[in-house]
C-alpha cells in the first residue's frame, strides 16, 4: 500500500540541547492558545512544563462536568470560567510561566488585537468553522508567525492514523484529519492528549529551531 | 495537466481548472474546507476565480470539528 507522505516525516535527526539551553530559549517565547478545551488546556500544560516565558489563554466558556473526560481540570472547578480555571493550574505547575488570560470569544479581531505579539500560535477550538477562521485571519494578518492546528481526533484506537504536517509555509496540521467529534465517537482523554501534545512538541521544535535538522 | 494534491501527484486532462472545479471533480463534498494554491491561502469566495496550471502545488485540507 502507497504509504501517504508527509512533509513532517521524521528522519530521526535529533538537535542535541541539554535541558539549561532549552529552557534558557524557551523562557524568551510567548506563545498564544486559542480555546481552552481539550487541545488547549492539554497543550498549555505541557508548555507550561516547558517553562514557556508567556502564555496568552482566550477562551469564553465554564468548565463543565463533561469536559472532565479530556480537559485540564478538576471536579471543585466545575463552573468556573475556563482561562482562570486553567490559569490557576498552570500555577500550581510552575509560578515562573507569565499567564495572560482572556476571557472572550475569539473573532478575527480579536486574535489580531491579542496574539499580535506571539511568536507563534495555537489553534484548539472546536469547530471547523473557527478553525477555518483562524487559519483565513492568521494566514492574511500574520503571514510569517506559524499556526498549529489540531484537525481530527476524535474516538480512540488508531495511534498510527495522528499525524502532523505543515502547508505552505507556517501552517502545521496535528491529527488524523478525518474524525469528527459525534455522539457515537466522543472526543476523549487519549486522543486528545496525544494531538495536544502534538501540538506542543511542534511548537518547540519551531521555537528551537529544530526544524532544520528534521526538514520539518 | 500534472499537479502536486495533497502532497501526492495527480494528473488531469484539462490544462488548468479553477478550484471550485477541482473541488467538484475530485467530488470533495466536505462541508468545511480551506484551499491553498503553492502555500498560499486561496479563500472561499475567490475559488471560482483561481486557476491551477500544470506544476501547481494544490492542497485542499477538510476541517474536522472537535479540540
Amino acid at each position: 500500500m502507497k504509504q501517504e507522505k508527509t512533509i513532517f516525516e521524521p528522519k530521526f535527526i535529533f538537535k542535541t540541547m541539554n535541558i539549561k539551553e532549552i529552557f534558557k530559549i524557551l523562557k524568551t517565547k510567548t506563545i498564544g492558545i486559542a480555546g481552552c478545551g481539550g487541545l488547549g488546556s492539554n497543550c498549555a500544560a505541557a508548555l507550561t512544563r516547558l517553562g514557556i516565558g508567556k502564555i496568552i489563554l482566550a477562551d469564553f466558556d465554564k468548565v463543565d462536568a463533561s469536559n472532565l473526560s479530556r480537559q485540564y481540570y478538576f471536579y471543585e472547578q466545575v463552573g468556573q470560567k475556563k482561562v482562570f480555571a486553567l490559569a490557576d493550574n498552570l500555577s500550581y505547575i510552575s509560578p515562573y510561566v507569565e499567564i495572560k488570560p482572556y476571557d472572550l470569544k475569539l473573532g478575527p479581531h480579536e486574535i489580531i488585537t491579542i496574539f499580535k505579539d506571539c511568536d507563534l500560535i495555537i489553534e484548539a477550538f472546536d469547530l471547523a468553522e473557527m478553525k477555518q477562521m483562524i487559519i483565513e485571519t492568521c494566514t492574511e494578518s500574520f503571514p510569517d508567525k506559524p499556526l498549529i492546528v489540531g484537525n481530527g481526533m476524535a474516538g480512540w484506537g488508531n495511534n498510527n492514523s495522528i499525524k502532523t504536517s505543515k502547508i505552505g509555509e507556517n501552517l502545521y496540521v496535528c491529527g488524523d484529519g478525518v474524525s469528527e467529534i459525534s455522539e457515537e465517537l466522543p472526543p476523549l482523554a487519549p486522543r486528545v492528549g496525544i494531538v495536544a501534545n502534538m501540538q506542543a512538541n511542534t511548537a518547540i521544535s519551531i521555537l528551537l529551531k529544530n526544524e532544520k535538522s528534521t526538514e520539518l | 495537466m500534472n499537479i502536486i494534491l495533497n502532497n501526492r501527484p495527480d494528473s488531469f486532462e484539462e490544462d488548468s481548472l479553477t478550484f471550485e472545479e477541482l473541488i467538484k471533480k475530485k467530488n470533495f463534498t466536505f462541508k468545511l474546507i480551506v484551499t491553498k494554491l503553492n502555500g498560499k491561502l486561496v479563500k472561499k469566495d475567490v475559488r471560482s476565480q483561481v486557476s491551477i496550471h500544470d506544476g501547481d502545488d494544490v492542497t485542499v485540507m477538510h476541517l474536522v470539528s472537535g479540540g
